[in-house]
């Protein structure tokens, strides 16, 4: 199966490269934009059929790895 | 003082620290690469040096975090054995949960490689020892993310704690927001554990290690090292 993490930096931590996309955006004339949170996409291919043990697994892998939970949070999705 | 520096694909910094450890102590040091798993346990000092490990994949210092040799770094850190990290080093150590916090991308996005005041802060460590509190000490930074950051109550607990070594600074030793060259947090450059016995700092003091270089503020600490573990 297939697992789709977003990282996203947390609330209250600044995210300087957000901020130039948001000016940048300005610039080319696309005004409205508020805000702008820049993140990261991953997807893992597993090989666990089991949706519930590959949630924890990929859990695991953020906790370890795929995020540092002191500046990010994450959400994964569990596709078949 | 029996030392090693670690040695990651894409470090550039560790023969530089080589060099200053060696100008101390007149040993040199053992280069420890990346897959090692086996570390000599009679180490006095482990120094992660700067660089780009991993090509800074994923985030700076990620993935060095969880290389073989960092299991044992941990291990023996946890043991009470003298942890240097520099630059990448502070990255790497604060990944693999040696030091508290994070480092982000630096405020303004621009890489910043320059030299820098700092005001040295706690002087009770064996790296910060020869420092007086309040002196200003000057270091080169060369560094991408530098950005020190903790959220308020890992701040306070750190600021409590006294394990700010070392903060961005004027040449008089005013630490101010125009002064904060990357956006750190308290203007934070350096930090040691609770203990401290491990010490992760953005700039650099293998670099200014004698007159020749520029400036000789580095070498004291290493100076320090060795007759504090020798």
């Amino acid at each position: 199966m297939k697992a789709k993490v977003h990282v996203t930096l947390k609330n209250g931590v600044l995210d300087p490269q957000g901020k130039a996309i948001q000016h940048a955006l300005g610039s080319l004339g696309f005004s409205g934009v508020d805000d702008v949170r820049q993140g990261k996409y991953i997807e893992l291919d597993l090989a666990e059929t089991d949706a519930a043990k590959a949630r924890e697994a990929v859990e695991r892998m953020c906790k370890e790895l795929l995020a540092n939970t002191v500046i990010e949070n994450y959400a994964i999705s569990i596709e078949g | 003082m029996k030392a090693a520096v670690i040695v990651f694909p894409g470090s550039n910094c560790d023969r530089d620290l080589a060099v200053a450890l060696e100008k101390s102590s007149g040993k040199a040091p053992i280069m420890l690469w990346h897959r090692e798993t086996e570390v000599p346990q009679d180490l006095d000092l482990i120094a992660v040096p700067g660089g780009f490990s991993y090509g800074d994949y994923l985030r700076s210092g990620a993935m060095a975090a969880h290389s073989p040799v960092m299991r044992e770094v941990k291990r023996m850190a946890e043991k009470g054995v003298r942890v240097l990290g520099v630059c990448n080093g502070f990255q790497i150590l604060t990944e693999a949960g040696l030091l508290p916090g994070a480092l982000m991308r630096n405020r303004d996005l621009k890489f910043i490689c320059r030299d820098v005041h700092l005001k040295v802060e706690n002087t009770d460590t064996a790296f910060t020892g020869p420092y007086t509190k309040g002196q200003v000490v000057r270091f080169p930074v060369a560094h991408h993310d530098g950005n020190f950051f903790a959220d308020d109550e890992l701040l306070k607990r750190i600021e409590g704690n006294g394990q700010v070594a070392f903060r961005y600074a004027a040449a008089d030793g005013t630490v101010s927001d125009a002064t904060n060259i990357n956006g750190s947090r308290n203007n934070i450059a350096g930090i040691v554990n609770e203990k401290g016995t491990v010490l992760g700092m953005m700039p650099h003091p293998e670099r200014l290690i004698e007159p020749k270089l520029g400036g000789a503020d580095g070498k004291p600490m290493f100076d320090a090292l060795v007759e504090a573990l020798s």
